[in-house]
């Protein structure tokens, strides 16, 4: 641009209430498209295995319809798989928009700010430790809880060691990277010294891995993701701002202390029961928040559209680590493969604009 | 970091001189400490009188230091030498590549290294059952070279040669991408997951001079290497402009340093397994010591490194007796808190 024209906006705003947003129909149409799109790789996942099912039933059998024995397959065996993959990924998504929006920072997923190390050192421990209380705290529990517990934990930790007189996306990002060190270290220091057997299981676990979920694993990480998205919505509203900078946040009459101190809890509790249903996902936080800004042409990553993107993206790549490679992975190791070469394209693309 | 090199004033250049000499010099006699603790301490505890006998030539028909001798040239003295080799590695590495990167959270396992040896030696154990570590070193190193190199080169296309995020991001990228595909194979091949858990954790413990023997030849030429790197590399702080002007050949001089890191950090990291945050913590506690001239930065980084590196993997003896935690280990609980302090203190401003 080169006069110095001022132009009028041209997105106009809506008002409900004490609400108000600036309607944008492109950022809508994206992520409805990414929805319907998330439900169909969702379905086409749900219908292959040993027992293939057609697209056209499984949407049946999905909705409420159905035949007595797609029902069975489908609601009874499936369907937690599916429903699992699906909460994880909008979990990791959303976390992920919020992690990258505080700190203004593309590095900043939920795997840097050591949230998925700590959860990952908690669960090898209970893993690799057998007996007294370790037995005792999977037993009241379950592993996945204890692991939320210690991603909860890890995320406090770092938040309270960035604080000062403030959060800065930097700092946090950087202590982030310190305390993940420590965890990454006491899980290699217990894996060294446990059984065989047991590293076996605990590495299956780190990578992260939707296999054999049933439908008391999903309920719980379901009904959470739901509340913390209900919250997750009502603040976003007062978030906007914030991508102005602390100052200019704060002139325009946002608590951004309290309003960040709650998104990033919501971010660390999302990821946290991300990693307490499926282990540890590697890029699903990080990969999708960026895809979202650049489908959605947004300058920040929007939270409802990473959320979608999350999804489709573990779906789909549960869907090729089951069906597509001669041995069976865990769903992990594809995310990392297309995770990977993701953040390297977006360097390259960004060094040579 | 934009550190500008700008010599000292001349009036307190002799004193200045005398005590970055005076400072080498404890560094030095440090070190000679740790090493004689290194070969006391252990399972089976000496007295120094008893190295001092177990490392001497003289025959003796004693049975109990025929006992002595063995501990003594067969596990402590290898372990001392690779700790201290690649401490001196990894701390000259990490200055260096601060130096080169101007970042300050720089450190060598960001290059991709540790990734890269890790996926190399399970995928041959995967593929052809080494067992040896002397068999799987050279591969190690090679992975690790090829990562280096791999990140280093995304790193330098086009604008954001010099931004420390971008470095940053592609170490991220190619680390996650090779740890992935490492998970994969070690998942799939028991013997490979269970090299891997030990090779990971980083430990000096173990190997034996037929690995110690290359990883010191690489390590001589990177040490070569970084010595004709040095002079220029405080020009290059200046600014890429003023260097330029300076008459550095900045793509020459660039190559080299890197040259020198990739085989450093690649090295250590094929006889050790990965060890974290020695280099970022040396390199900072030496800017510290000794001001920002890279000239006497990096022999003090390369000396910390080898004393920091020694020390963890002799405290590592002694915290969780009778069993050991592995240097690695130390070194990231003892760096990470130091980072944190680091950045805690306002030390690193965002890009």
């Amino acid at each position: 641009m080169t006069g110095t024209e001022v132009k009028a906006p041209v997105t106009p705003g809506v008002r409900l209430g004490p609400v108000s947003f600036v309607w944008r129909p492109w950022v809508v149409c994206v992520t409805l498209l990414l929805a319907a799109a998330t439900f169909l790789v969702f379905c086409v996942s749900i219908g292959v295995g040993d027992f293939p099912i057609g697209l056209s039933r499984v949407m049946a059998t999905v909705v409420g319809g159905g035949e007595q024995v797609d029902q069975f397959v489908i609601m009874d065996l499936r369907m937690p798989r599916a429903l699992a993959g699906l909460v994880v990924g909008v979990a990791l998504g959303v976390s992920g928009a919020i992690t990258q929006s505080i700190a203004r920072n593309p590095l900043a997923s939920p795997d840097i700010l050591g949230i998925t190390g700590g959860a990952g050192a908690v669960a090898v421990f209970l893993v690799t430790v057998s007996g007294g209380t370790a037995a005792a705290v999977v037993d009241s529990v379950g592993l996945s809880g204890a692991a939320l517990a210690g991603g909860l934990g890890t995320g406090l930790l770092v938040y309270f060691l960035a604080w000062r007189r403030g959060i800065d996306g930097f700092r946090l990002i950087l202590i982030g990277i310190s305390v993940s060190a420590v965890m990454e270290a006491v899980t290699t220091w217990l894996l060294v010294t446990a059984d065989i057997r047991d590293v076996a299981r605990a590495q299956a676990w780190l990578v992260g891995s939707l296999d054999n979920r049933s439908w008391d694993d999903v309920g719980v990480a379901l009904w959470c993701t739901l509340v913390l998205m209900a919250v997750v919505t009502v603040v976003a509203f007062q978030f906007k701002p914030l991508h102005l900078g602390d100052d200019v946040a704060a002139g325009l009459g946002v608590r951004y202390t309290r309003v960040r101190a709650v998104l990033l809890l919501c971010a660390v509790l999302l990821a946290g029961v991300a990693v307490s249903a499926a282990g540890p996902v590697p890029f699903v936080a990080l990969v999708a928040p960026q895809v979202a800004m650049r489908l959605a042409k947004c300058p920040t990553p929007p939270m409802a559209a990473s959320g979608a993107v999350g999804a489709l993206l573990l779906i789909g790549a549960d869907l090729v680590a089951r069906t597509a490679l001669p041995i069976t992975l865990p769903v992990g190791v594809v995310t990392a493969v297309i995770g990977g070469p993701f953040l390297i394209h977006l360097l390259v693309r960004a060094n040579l604009r | 970091m934009g550190t500008i090199a700008v010599e000292r004033p001349v009036l307190g250049g002799v004193t200045e001189a005398r005590r970055r000499v005076a400072g080498s010099v404890a560094l030095v006699l440090v070190l000679l400490a740790a090493v004689v603790v290194s070969l006391a301490v252990g399972a089976r505890a000496l007295t120094p009188a008893e190295v001092w006998r177990g490392l001497s030539a003289a025959p003796d028909p004693d049975q109990r230091l025929t006992e002595i001798r063995l501990i003594v040239r067969t596990v402590r003295v290898p372990r001392t030498v690779l700790a201290v080799v690649a401490g001196v590695a990894l701390g000259v590495g990490g200055a260096l590549i601060q130096g080169y990167t101007r970042n300050p959270i720089a450190d060598t396992g960001l290059l991709g290294v540790n990734s890269g040896a890790s996926f190399a030696v399970v995928l041959v154990i995967a593929l052809f059952g080494f067992a040896d570590p002397f068999q799987y070193v050279w591969f190690a190193f090679l992975g690790a070279a090829v990562a280096g190199v791999v990140v280093f080169g995304l790193a330098s296309i086009g604008r954001g040669a010099g931004n420390p995020l971008t470095l940053a991001l592609a170490g991220q990228g190619v680390t996650v991408f090779l740890a992935a595909t490492t998970t994969a194979v070690a998942l799939s091949d028991k013997a490979s997951l269970n090299a891997l858990r030990f090779w990971n954790a980083g430990s000096v413990a173990g190997v034996g001079f037929d690995v110690i023997g290359p990883v010191i030849a690489f390590i001589a030429v990177g040490l070569v290497l970084a010595l004709i790197a040095l002079p220029a590399l405080n020009l290059l702080n200046l600014g890429d402009d003023v260097a330029r002007g300076l008459g550095v050949n900045i793509v020459l001089s660039r190559t080299v340093g890197i040259a020198a890191v990739t085989l450093l950090a690649g090295a250590a990291t094929a006889a050790c397994g990965p060890i974290a945050f020695l280099g970022l913590m040396v390199a900072h506690t030496a800017r510290y010591l000794t001001g920002p001239d890279y000239r006497w930065l990096v022999p003090y980084a390369g000396l910390l490194g080898a004393i920091v590196l020694l020390v963890c993997d002799i405290a590592g003896r002694l915290l969780v007796r009778p069993g050991e935690l592995d240097a690695g280990v130390v070194v990231a609980l003892l760096g990470a808190p130091f980072f944190a302090a680091l950045v805690w203190r306002g030390k690193f401003r965002s890009a």
